[in-house]
């Protein structure tokens, strides 16, 4: 008799103790398990002036205004290079959620550009494991100032700009971007310019509250360029992003007022230390094509 | 003696056969969310809840990924994920209750129901009492709900400069189609 009394409180223990399972551990396996991938590893598609492994989602417009004022070693009558800018407006669409198509207009040499951005890999952990983002870039730019120097063909506007952009989310608040880069031009502007110009960017972004960030870039070619007889400096950027709601505001002091890669890259001579640095902003606006 | 050994385990079998028959899992689901503001309409929807429904208890546990819930604007989403929600750091949001009323789930009809739990969302539990119909159709049974969620209850921060876009209040529709778990 005891043996069967022993059974049965056996047993009510098994159910007692299968019931206080509780449906949650059940839950968790009928929760599918799928990769959690690195999101926001920059705010924008832009670091500063560089860009970013960030793409355009499918069917997002983004609308672009870029804008850098004068040096502010220009002084007080030039009110310190805010009387001076140049401006570069674009549009990029985000054709698939891997790739990103854009074209813009500068003022600077009235220069047009196009670019096309894809996304390679992606950063994610969980049930996949990949510790870096890649995206490749290829861009081409056309300028259209008139000059009376020399007697240009159109193919002698040309240049072409090549990017892998390698970058990781280390954690909540701070990622890093390596950015190695190659610039081709048809014609260069001084014969101490070599037409392929090799550059690496390394480019931050540390969160500093749930909106905003500093970011800072820095551009190295390999061999330095001449603008004139100056030779160029490397490129130096550190600025701020602000996010509010469906915009991204980017403000940045920068020694360079290039906004395309062959400006900002090689044709720069600003020196920080001469305070030839510039004030500047980025303004992105995302409108979204998507239905549902 | 052998005999009553073996009755009982069978009973024990039984009960526990019966235990699993008793539940019930989403074959397909959908959680949204719509707010309603001035600037621009915000709208949400989570196609991968996941919920166990005890027919034998009337308990009942729903669950969601925060990351699954897919906005039109992939901005706004991004935004929501970092900003509002957290996600990295509380990645769920969570129904635990029982269904107050006493229902005869081999029967089809339509129920009203209401059910009594706790609900995290943001890391944050609140006790809630959410009321739903319940339609039991040929062993399959569909739940739908719709609810609020006070912003301010579950400690989601809204900017004040962004503040128009977002309402205090959130509206949460819910549908869920369990059938027997296998």
């Amino acid at each position: 008799m005891k043996k069967y009394f022993t059974l049965i409180l056996f047993n009510c223990l098994i159910i007692s103790a299968i019931n206080a399972q509780n449906l949650d551990s059940l839950l968790t396996s009928e929760t599918e398990v799928e990769p959690e991938y690195a999101t926001a590893t920059f705010k924008s598609t832009r670091i500063i002036n560089f860009q970013s492994v960030e793409q355009l989602r499918t069917k997002h417009l983004d609308f672009r205004i870029h804008h850098r004022f004068g040096p502010v070693n220009d002084g007080a009558y030039n009110f310190y290079g805010l009387d001076n800018g140049v401006i570069t407006m674009s549009f990029e669409y985000g054709v698939t959620d891997w790739a990103e198509v854009g074209i813009s207009r500068g003022s600077a040499e009235k220069t047009f550009n196009a670019f096309g951005k894809f996304r390679i890999l992606r950063q994610s952990s969980g049930s996949k494991v990949m510790p870096v983002s890649v995206s490749a870039y290829a861009s081409t730019d056309f300028y259209t100032l008139k000059r009376t120097d020399v007697v240009l063909k159109n193919i002698d506007r040309f240049s072409y700009i090549y990017q892998i952009m390698v970058a990781r989310k280390f954690n909540e608040s701070f990622s890093l971007q390596f950015t190695p880069t190659l610039i081709h031009q048809n014609l260069v502007k001084t014969a101490l310019n070599p037409n392929d110009t090799w550059a690496f960017g390394l480019g931050g972004r540390m969160k500093l509250t749930r909106r905003s960030s500093f970011n800072s870039e820095y551009s190295y070619a390999i061999r330095p360029n001449y603008v004139g007889a100056i030779k160029t400096a490397n490129g130096l950027s550190l600025g701020f992003d602000i996010e509010t709601g469906g915009h991204v505001f980017q403000v940045m002091l920068t020694n360079t007022n290039g906004m395309i890669e062959r400006k900002f890259i090689t044709e720069s001579a600003g020196s920080w230390l001469k305070g030839n640095f510039m004030l500047g902003f980025n303004i992105s606006r995302t409108f979204s094509f998507k239905k549902d | 003696m052998k005999k009553t050994i073996s009755i009982i385990s069978v009973m024990t079998l039984s009960i526990l056969s019966a235990f699993s028959q008793d539940l019930f899992t989403v074959k397909s689901g959908e959680v949204s969310f719509y707010s309603k503001t001035p600037v621009e309409d915000i709208s949400a929807k989570n196609k991968k809840p996941v919920s166990i429904l005890n027919t034998a208890n009337n308990e009942i546990v729903v669950q969601m990924q925060i990351v699954n819930f897919k906005f039109p604007n992939s901005l706004m989403e991004e935004h929501f994920n970092e900003n509002y929600m957290e996600t990295t750091k509380f990645p769920t949001a969570k129904f635990n209750g029982k269904i107050n009323e006493k229902i005869d789930f081999t029967k089809d009809g339509v129920y009203n129901v209401t059910s009594t739990g706790k609900l995290n969302v943001h890391g944050v539990t609140q006790d809630r009492t959410i009321t739903g119909k319940l339609t039991i159709n040929k062993g399959e049974i569909k739940l739908e709900s719709n609810f609020d969620i006070a912003l301010v209850d579950h400690k989601i921060e809204v900017p004040t400069v962004v503040f128009a876009k977002i309402a205090e209040k959130i509206n949460v529709s819910l549908l869920l189609n369990y059938v027997q778990k296998k």
